[in-house]
């Protein structure tokens, strides 16, 4: 049968054997620029050209005016979360010489973590506002950009610590990039560790209106919908926040269900499995029905497994609701009201058609956000939106989608 | 309990398709049925301190199911045992009407598999192996057993398989996804060795005690996570399968993943093949693309059947998997029973209906 190849083989990626050789470019300017076999095909000449033909028609290819959902702020090193410290704190970190707590979820110097024109030479864009700015905002004329800094704080063990170094990493975020960019916004880190302080973390960020967004992790010790996480929530509702739930672990389990892979590779495919989870823990556990107003957006979690999972899990819901009476509608439903994807990555092959038919696997056009992952290397170039969008859905996923998904943007 | 094993009109055509089922699961009536094949040691030890796995739990399923034994509610013998345990309720409930020309074993419950002490995985594997050919295939050559292995010792299960892998009895070698530790890693090579080298197809069946949370987000409270997350169990085994690059080093395997259903299978390749082109450099073993690999070594059985809401995207997803890729399963006796003429959705053509419930099974399994 010859139609079974037209599978998830064809319109993919450059076959291997003819796969062109990238390489990076630094640029006088501090951009980088990716070649191909010899042709230029980076974010910097194409950025050019979407800069000069910015018009609010974003079917021209302009990204002007988007809201950004997932750019990633790095603490460069201990020095700089040291200077948010308490004396007690600061002398901890001394004494007991604790250099910081970066996890194996991003290796730094892996091509994922990092986009070749994210890199200057060894000097990077992420952990410095104004580098940043330069490398993505500025260009792409973003209105808008959501911080998640990923700093490990969700690894530490010890919970006394874990909220030293959250509000160390949000005064850190607060000071050195909201105050220095006013297109920036931000998630509050929390200590997951500990409820009470984790909603005395929320709370504390909340008064400034530049956090939108709770931040947690994908994979973390317990199913997010459980009701110990419910303060975390009725805190967030109260507030106007949004749940942002990011691919990361805590690392307090084996990142598969039969435990730990061996290569990076691995980890982060698993990643997506994790908000799998979470959708599943959300819907069956009644956290929308508790909370009725609360939205949760899912953060670099691939996308297009969502819709084979909700068939899924509504399935099975049919056949035992018996043991989750208070979900009185289908999942779907639940879901498309209540979850939000950001759009990087988007793992599907870089085919028009077969992107439109994902898409329309999706319960509404409202769920999806507009978001470049910055400097995480998930798309080549300037395709920050995968082919097959149309004009209409490109405005809504890069400017209205995000504005509905955040009540915080407007304020 | 009254049944209706009348078979309807449509099958008693003579002319009607014949089907390869990939999951049809044999019960034991009670655990004596293994008695014979028990050596006196390990009887005495099941007595004693019992089947002891990686969930904790001496007797039920941490995630009690929707109905007993997750079992259909008609499938219980007149006679007593579970169902499954009765051939010939079998042959007159399923085997017969549906017309079953090959059905793939997959025995579950007291089997041994994944108990945490590895000898006495080992004898009850072995003693469950040579139940079901007394039991099933002897009587009903329709029937496959699967080689049930201690999978969590990879020489055991080699020399398991190299015991019986040469008897027409034996259809498969039957897993679980949910190991110790992900399904591509080195200790599980001998498994994949031997299964290759006696040209029979790895079946990885959902569940299994892994001592590890169905996700690595933890625990969840309700079966309809643990049910759900199955799919990504699978998602587990056939991307560490990949990685690890099992297929690179054994190119005539034959993988087949079952119960999981299937729509998880394209986005999974797709996630696989871009990180793929991102990080090469580190796993220089693999010679192709994730895809590649998938396309040319896995099996997805279609059950439980995807129920979208529009019959397009389920289409869509299997044209994407490739139609000589998708095995038909009933699941019989369990409670998600599909059925092979009723569960397939409007759209499929005769053509590639046959091929999933005949054709291709014809191609994987030893006639």
């Amino acid at each position: 049968m010859d139609i079974g190849r037209r599978s998830f083989l064809s319109g993919g990626a450059t076959r291997l054997g003819k796969r062109p050789r990238i390489m990076k470019h630094c640029t006088g300017s501090g951009r980088t620029a990716i070649i191909e076999g010899g042709r230029v095909v980076s974010a910097s000449s194409r950025d050019a050209t979407a800069g000069e033909n910015a018009t609010s028609d974003h079917a021209a290819g302009s990204f002007k005016g988007a809201i950004d959902c997932d750019v990633h702020p790095r603490v460069p090193d201990i020095l700089a979360l040291k200077r948010y410290m308490n004396d007690h704190w600061r002398e901890t970190v001394e004494v007991r010489g604790i250099e910081g707590f970066e996890s194996i979820a991003y290796p730094n110097n892996a091509p994922l973590t990092t986009r070749p024109d994210a890199m200057t030479g060894k000097v990077r864009a992420d952990d410095d506002v104004g580098r940043m700015a330069k490398a993505l905002l500025d260009p792409q004329q973003f209105s808008l950009a959501i911080c998640n800094c990923l700093y490990a704080v969700q690894m530490i063990r010890d919970e006394h610590l874990a909220s030293a170094f959250a509000r160390a990493v949000n005064d850190w975020v607060r000071h050195e990039w909201l105050d220095r960019d006013p297109r920036l916004r931000a998630s509050i880190v929390v200590p997951i560790q500990n409820i009470e302080l984790a909603v005395d973390e929320v709370n504390r960020c909340a008064e400034d209106k530049r956090f939108v967004q709770v931040l947690l992790l994908a994979l973390g010790e317990q199913p997010l919908g459980k009701s110990m996480f419910w303060p975390i929530y009725r805190a967030a509702e109260k507030h106007g926040l949004t749940i942002g739930i990011h691919a990361g672990s805590s690392y307090h389990h084996a990142v598969t269900g039969s435990g730990w892979p061996s290569y990076y590779l691995e980890d982060y495919a698993a990643q997506s499995l994790g908000f799998h989870a979470q959708v599943g823990s959300l819907v069956a556990e009644g956290v929308f029905v508790k909370f009725p107003k609360l939205k949760a957006v899912l953060i670099e979690s691939g996308v297009t497994w969502l819709p084979p999972y909700l068939w899924r899990l509504a399935k099975f819901w049919r056949g035992v609701r018996l043991e989750v009476p208070w979900i009185d509608r289908p999942p779907m439903e639940i879901v498309r009201d209540h979850i939000r994807l950001t759009i990087q990555p988007f793992d599907a092959p870089d085919n028009a058609d077969t992107v439109r038919r994902v898409l329309d696997q999706l319960p509404s056009e409202e769920m999806l956000l507009f978001a470049s992952d910055f400097p995480h290397w998930q798309y080549d170039g300037n395709a920050m939106l995968p082919s097959g969008i149309d004009a209409a859905l490109r405005r809504k996923i890069l400017i209205d989608n995000p504005k509905a998904a955040y009540p915080r943007l407007a304020l | 309990m009254p049944l209706d094993v009348s078979p309807s009109p449509e099958t008693k055509a003579s002319n009607r398709l014949a089907v390869v089922d990939s999951d049809i699961h044999p019960a034991v009536k009670s655990l004596a049925d293994l008695r014979p094949y028990v050596s006196n040691q390990w009887w005495e030890y099941a007595n004693t301190y019992g089947f002891r796995r990686k969930h904790g739990s001496a007797t039920v399923e941490p995630y009690p199911k929707s109905a007993p034994l997750a079992c259909r509610r008609d499938a219980w013998p007149e006679e007593g045992g579970r169902p499954g345990s009765s051939l010939e309720l079998m042959q007159k409930q399923y085997l017969d009407p549906a017309g079953v020309e090959m059905g793939l074993l997959g025995p579950l419950g007291p089997t041994g598999q994944g108990d945490l002490n590895l000898e006495f995985s080992v004898a009850m594997c072995r003693a469950t192996n040579e139940w079901q050919r007394d039991a099933f295939t002897r009587r009903d050559k329709r029937l496959k057993a699967g080689i049930v292995v201690p999978y969590e010792d990879g020489a055991a299960s080699a020399a398991e398989i190299e015991r019986v892998g040469a008897m027409s009895d034996y259809g498969q070698v039957f897993c679980l996804t949910r190991s110790s530790e992900p399904l591509g890693n080195r200790r599980y090579w001998p498994i994949y060795e031997a299964a290759e080298r006696y040209n029979l197809p790895v079946a990885f069946h959902v569940f299994g005690t892994s001592g590890h949370p169905v996700s690595g987000a933890g625990w969840p409270s309700y079966y309809i996570e643990e049910g759900s997350g199955h799919s990504t169990s699978c998602q587990t085994v056939v991307s560490s399968l990949v990685i690890e690059g099992v297929f690179e080093k054994f190119p005539k395997l034959k993988v087949v993943m079952v119960e999981g259903g299937f729509g998880w299978l394209p986005a999974l390749a797709w996630r696989l093949d871009k990180l793929f082109e991102r990080m090469r450099g580190e796993v220089p073993h693999l010679k192709r693309r994730p895809s590649e690999y998938i396309r040319d070594h896995v099996w997805v059985s279609t059950q439980p059947m995807e129920e979208p809401e529009n019959r397009r995207h389920v289409l869509d997803v299997m044209e994407w998997i490739g139609w000589d890729r998708l095995l038909f399963a009933s699941d019989y006796p369990h409670w998600d029973f599909d059925d092979p003429f009723r569960a397939f959705p409007a759209g499929v053509t005769p053509e590639q209906h046959r091929q999933i419930c005949a054709v291709n099974g014809r191609a994987v399994y030893r006639f």
